[in-house]
């Protein structure tokens, strides 16, 4: 079994939700990847989505894309990225990490020496921004041999027949994108999240995560409610970024911890119901 | 040559092109093809864009035989298709009508567009103006402070300016910016795309709606020299003109078809926009294509003289035609370009767009070489009223 899978599984069995907090690998510098990532996982991650920084995030908002920024003001590359991921397992062998970032920085490695490297570096998942399924099943079948997952966007707007082809092809978790629009866009329509989640399970039996538009612990309880993993992005980013370097460990945990808190306080409040 | 019907149903010229987005953009590329297709061939949709082309913006534009610049440099004669005296002064309103039409049919009140030097964005305003729509045009702040006129121009026209403060502050960040825009008010919005970029459908739409230039030429060539030409030449950015008279050639394999990018300081100084000659195939703004990048796959930033050119990607199609060897593809420096603006002026009085312009400096280079009965076809894409500064500046003089 995947160690994304796993995850899910064991949280399952305690009834409770996962948390997959998004950082930028490198921002605010690369001496601070790996103990951000550690931070994250003391702040209660279950998950980590790990951003290759990238010039053009066309489907970012502005504070990830000031991440990316500040991470290649370094020269932070996809190899490096690869790299801290390595140097995380190595006292890290249970949470698993998902390389998340868009097309161009991985074919200029090359698809398959990407397949290889990040296998080599034990990361679990890979999730390519703008690769819809349609532009995929060559990295799918790359990754499949290596035994990674691939994680696949779904919109509000994705048709059934596109569904059908989305669980078809994703593997770990599926990655609900609750608003149109980029990321750190403004407000998150609970009711219309519920209702997709109810029609999302028709069509797959993987987790479904949440992510865009969850700022705050209220969010992040309510939509644990309805779904199996909460995906924190630009708010986390933003924690990041307006932190001082020496307190940003501490305040990535404490605001994740905040987070996780109220997830399993949500979980209460329902076995309590 | 097996008949050209590229591209094929999901958007691809060979490994090119493509839908390469995030899956929240889909929905909004799955309607406008589905729009493309119920109405790219629709006669009444077609009837109201060769209407406005023909009486809003003056088309068809003339060939005009340079025949003093012939003489001048020798060789083979030089025909000018002029698509630099179309209303807004370039060919970038062909486009710009089409999708406009097909925004009107699909009910949305709003258009937005990116630029790079403004004409895209002009031509967007124009027609917006026309239509009675809402424009928003996204516009690098670097390329602002470079085309102030042309921000002007948008404005007078009805249009919002939006500058646009991230990565290089240039055309790839507007297009970013927009496709932001696009995705968040999709509803009510329809993206104009200015050249053969972007994912599937706008490569093959754009093309579509510029090959109105080629068509054209075939029919004025043998009338006014007896015969088609023997190469065909254009500027390539994005791509949007050259493809516009390419394709309609693209079957006539004896004719040469001669793509001329921005080389800038020269291709060895790493400084220009050479995407075809100097870049490698990757992936940018939902299309996989030849970008300039460094080793890390990070989009670089470029130059050249001309804002038109000053892009790192090219459209899919010309990616293909470069493999597929039927078209070739050469870059001409900054200099060479405005030495040939400055020949056309004194020779023909006509003032090029510093753009078109770097095709016209390739014939100069080719045509010595060739006899005096052969013909070189030079796809003036927009006049250079917009370039006086770049120009005069260029020369020492301030205004």
């Amino acid at each position: 079994m995947s160690r994304i899978a796993a995850t899910f599984d064991a949280l399952k069995k305690q009834g409770r939700k996962a948390l997959i907090p998004f950082m930028t690998a490198g921002d605010p510098e690369p001496g601070l990847a790996v103990p951000l990532m550690h931070a994250l996982v003391e702040g209660g991650a279950d998950v980590i989505e790990l951003g290759v920084p990238f010039s053009d995030p066309m489907a970012d908002g502005p504070v990830i894309q000031r991440s990316s920024e500040r991470a290649l003001k370094h020269g932070v590359s996809l190899k490096d990225v690869l790299g801290y991921v390595a140097e995380f397992r190595r006292t890290n062998r249970a949470t698993p990490v998902v390389v998340f970032g868009y097309a161009n920085p991985m074919e200029a490695m090359g698809r398959e020496r990407f397949a290889d490297a990040a296998r080599a570096a034990d990361a679990d998942g890979v999730l390519v921004v703008d690769y819809p399924p349609e532009e995929a099943q060559r990295l799918v079948e790359l990754l499949d041999a290596r035994g990674l997952d691939t994680i696949f966007l779904l919109s509000p707007t994705t048709t059934d027949a596109r569904l059908r082809q989305v669980a078809k092809l994703g593997r770990g978790y599926l990655y609900y994108v609750s608003l149109r629009g980029v990321t750190g866009a403004a407000h998150l329509d609970v009711a219309d999240v519920t209702a997709r989640m109810k029609h999302l399970r028709e069509f797959t039996r993987l987790p479904v995560g949440v992510g865009f538009g969850i700022r705050d612990a209220a969010t992040a309880q309510t939509v644990a409610s309805v779904a199996d993993a909460v995906v924190i992005g630009s708010r986390l980013v933003q924690e990041i970024e307006t932190s001082g370097r020496e307190q940003v460990l501490a305040n990535v945990k404490g605001f994740l911890a905040g987070i996780r808190r109220a997830m399993d306080g949500a979980k209460k409040k329902e076995v309590a119901a | 040559m097996r008949m050209y019907d590229l591209p094929d149903a999901s958007g691809h010229f060979g490994q090119y092109g493509g839908v390469f987005v995030a899956e929240t953009l889909i929905q909004a590329l799955d309607e406008l093809k589905a729009a493309y297709s119920r109405y790219g061939n629709d006669p009444e949709f077609l009837a109201e864009y060769a209407y406005e082309l023909k009486h809003y913006v003056g088309r068809p534009s003339p060939v005009y035989h340079a025949r003093r610049w012939s003489e001048h440099f020798g060789g083979a004669q030089v025909y000018l298709k002029r698509e630099d005296l179309n209303h807004t002064g370039a060919h970038k309103i062909n486009n710009v009508i089409g999708q406009a039409l097909l925004a009107r049919r699909m009910g949305k009140p709003r258009v937005i567009a990116e630029t790079g030097a403004g004409m895209h964005g002009v031509a967007a305003a124009t027609i917006a103006a026309r239509f009675g729509m809402e424009c928003v045009v996204y516009m690098g702040s670097e390329d602002i402070k470079r085309q102030a006129a042309n921000v002007y121009r948008m404005k007078l026209l009805g249009a919002s300016v939006v500058p646009v403060e991230s990565g290089s502050k240039t055309l790839k960040d507007a297009l970013n910016e927009a496709m932001r825009d696009w995705v968040t008010n999709v509803e009510n919005t329809f993206y104009i795309i200015g050249t053969v970029a972007g994912p599937h459908p706008y490569p093959m739409m754009v093309r579509d709606f510029q090959c109105v230039i080629g068509r054209e030429a075939r029919e004025q060539m043998p009338e006014l020299a007896g015969r088609q030409p023997d190469a065909i030449l254009a500027c390539v950015g994005g791509g949007s003109n050259a493809m516009g008279i390419f394709y309609p050639y693209i079957a006539d394999e004896q004719v040469r078809l001669i793509g001329v990018e921005a080389a800038g300081y020269g291709l060895e100084s790493g400084k220009h926009a050479a995407t075809l000659c100097a870049g490698k195939p990757g992936v940018l703004h939902g299309n996989r294509t030849y970008l300039l990048q460094d080793e890390n796959g990070q989009i670089i930033e470029t130059h050249s003289i001309s804002a038109g050119l000053d892009y790192p990607g090219v459209g899919p199609e010309h990616a293909w035609l470069k493999d597929s060897g039927r078209a070739e593809y050469v870059a001409v420096t900054d200099e060479e370009a405005v030495q040939a603006f400055h020949d056309l002026c004194r020779l023909e009085g006509i003032i090029p767009a510093l753009e078109s312009a770097h095709a016209l400096a390739y014939a100069v280079k080719i045509a010595p070489r060739m006899k005096a009965d052969q013909i070189l076809l030079v796809n003036l894409s927009g006049r250079g009223d917009k370039d006086m500064h770049t120009a005069a500046e260029k020369s020492g003089i301030k205004f």
